[in-house]
């Protein structure tokens, strides 16, 4: 098998998983809606503010749009049998997973991005910079994404995966910077943030759209997120690998 | 490997934890066959037809499939082969159309053919008139035909079928068999895993029998059934089967050594060939008149429980929960 044959297998993977899983209802209004809502919460608290919370609404739509089905999707079609199809093609495991999870990285992709256009309507950030908007948005999407995807592969049942998702993504929206800047944190906190892909998603959204600020340089977050990214889809094909014997 | 063999099998073994399950087995399958293998359940079929298609890493041993090493090659053997296992498991949100489709993409098919080969299969699998349904709307016979025709997407020269028509009902089951037999004639070299006695005897061409993860005998149905043939067994047909003391009367024949009543007819057991003259002379002068003699050949069920000690019964237990 060709370099060519496992690119066309990795980009039929993704596009079957976005036609069959992510553009549906259910996944577009959980991967939309719940961020909305919390933005919304915090709008009414402060509604002069609301321009600073843009970056983190952007980050937790992919946080949750990326996540929302990917955490699930590898149990669950391992649980119902057809993820043995893939297994059984021409392509390795690691063309696999990352078939699947460039399918939920293209959705948190997207859907931010319309979050973001509608936001140009309502605010004028004073730091608009598409090449800086570009490279966060992708990394963000690859590494909540590819979360979504050791997630999945680490449990054996549905339920297992969305427990464990929402273990990760209700602590990150508190401790990444999202509503609460990571600075005023207290520093045991502030430690914490650290390890969190939210917050490097967060801070280089930041960077790419108000004034840049030295908290986390953006070209520091951006390797981060490459990094998350990286080190979750090399443990998601460990994992796989160990699981399927 | 020789060129004619599709499968070479050498000392192939899988533990789970310390449970062995596949214990060093070793065989060959030629091109152009159809290869059975026959066990109880559990007894490490499915686990081999797993190891043979990449799903599952052996322990140890070797093994060679469509002339790639499964352990160095097993992206090249997976183009060239077709699997279909146990479990009917395409895709419930897509239809018999795209499902075929996409193992058209997956499996490397050119754009230009995919539709025209997918609509070929529909209708070899008489599935048109389902082009359109989803795959979770089908019957359990149709979700296993077009999951065979998945298979075949790619025109793979060896295709493994676990268990294909466990589960089925009578006429499924039928046309699945027929289809296996036109695969065959087209040329597909066909291993399939059954504990179906039957369908082993009706299908294969040679047949392995594996029980608790060792193969035991390798041959053909004929030599299977030939090797378990003690002596010469014959019905024979009464015009007077309520004749008194008939079974004391054929049983004292010097010749018989077994005799038993089958409704209105008695089955006989000769030590070496029967003496067919004297026998009949022997009835006829106590009255006996012999309307028809029927030569009695063993069954594969014979054989099998003869090499396997195992009982038909336990051969024909469907795995609990399993899913069409």
């Amino acid at each position: 098998m060709t370099i060519s044959s496992e690119l066309k297998a990795i980009y039929f993977i993704s596009l079957k998983d976005i036609k069959s899983y992510y553009f549906k209802p259910p996944n577009i209004s959980w991967g939309i809606i719940f961020p909305m809502a919390m933005a919304l919460a915090f709008y009414l608290r402060n509604p002069a503010r609301m321009i600073d919370l843009v970056p983190g609404l952007l980050g937790m739509t992919i946080l949750f749009g990326s996540t929302s089905m990917e955490a699930v999707v590898i149990t669950f079609e391992r649980r119902v049998g057809s993820f043995e199809r893939l297994l059984l093609a021409p392509v390795s495991l690691a063309g696999v997973l990352i078939g699947k999870i460039i399918g939920g990285a293209f959705f948190g992709f997207v859907v931010s991005s319309a979050v973001l256009v509608a936001s140009l309507f309502v605010f004028s950030f004073p730091n608009f910079d598409l090449i800086r908007l570009i490279p966060s948005l992708i990394l963000s999407s690859m590494a909540f994404s590819a979360l979504g995807g050791f997630i999945s592969v680490a449990v054996k049942e549905v339920f297992e995966a969305q427990t464990l998702a929402n273990l990760f993504r209700f602590p990150m929206i508190f401790l990444s910077g999202v509503f609460i800047p990571i600075e005023t944190l207290p520093l045991p906190v502030r430690v914490i943030s650290y390890f969190l892909p939210l917050t490097y998603s967060a801070e280089s959204l930041r960077n790419s759209l108000l004034i840049p600020r030295s908290i986390i340089p953006y070209w520091i977050s951006i390797f981060i997120l490459a990094a998350f990214s990286l080190v979750l889809y090399w443990s998601s094909v460990r994992v796989l690998r160990r699981r399927l014997g | 490997m020789e060129d004619n063999l599709a499968v070479h099998v050498d000392g192939l073994t899988k533990y789970y934890g310390d449970l062995l399950a596949v214990d060093h087995i070793h065989f060959d399958v030629k091109k152009g066959g159809i290869f059975g293998f026959l066990g109880p359940n559990g007894a490490g079929k499915t686990t081999t037809i797993r190891m043979l298609c990449g799903l599952l890493k052996p322990s140890d041993g070797k093994a060679n499939v469509a002339g790639f090493d499964i352990q160095k090659e097993i992206v090249e053997v997976k183009g060239r082969i077709g699997v279909v296992p146990e479990i009917s498991n395409l895709y419930d949100e897509l239809t018999s159309l795209e499902n075929l489709i996409f193992m058209c993409r997956l499996y490397g098919v050119p754009k230009s053919q995919r539709e025209k080969r997918a609509e070929a299969l529909l209708q070899l699998f008489r599935l048109e008139g389902k082009r359109d349904a989803l795959f979770s709307s089908l019957s359990k016979g149709m979700k296993r035909s077009l999951t065979i025709a998945a298979a075949l997407v790619h025109e793979p020269s060896l295709i493994f079928l676990d268990e294909p028509t466990s589960g089925l009902d009578v006429v499924s089951a039928r046309n699945l068999r027929t289809i296996i037999k036109q695969l065959h004639q087209r040329g597909t070299t066909i291993f399939l895993t059954t504990h179906n006695i039957e369908e082993a005897n009706l299908l294969c061409h040679r047949i392995a029998v594996i029980v608790k993860g060792k193969i035991i005998v390798v041959d053909t149905p004929e030599a299977l059934k030939k090797s378990v043939q003690e002596k010469l067994m014959v019905e024979l047909g009464m015009e007077n089967p309520n004749l008194p003391n008939l079974l004391d009367s054929i049983k004292a024949f010097d010749g018989v050594d077994t005799v038993s009543r089958r409704q209105d007819r008695f089955v006989t057991g000769f030590k070496g060939d029967p003496p067919w003259g004297p026998f009949l002379q022997y009835l006829q002068d106590r009255g006996i008149s012999v309307t028809s003699v029927n030569t009695l050949q063993p069954t594969m069920e014979d054989a099998f429980v003869k090499i396997t000690g195992l009982d038909r019964e336990m051969m024909m237990m469907e795995k609990e929960g399993k899913k069409g």
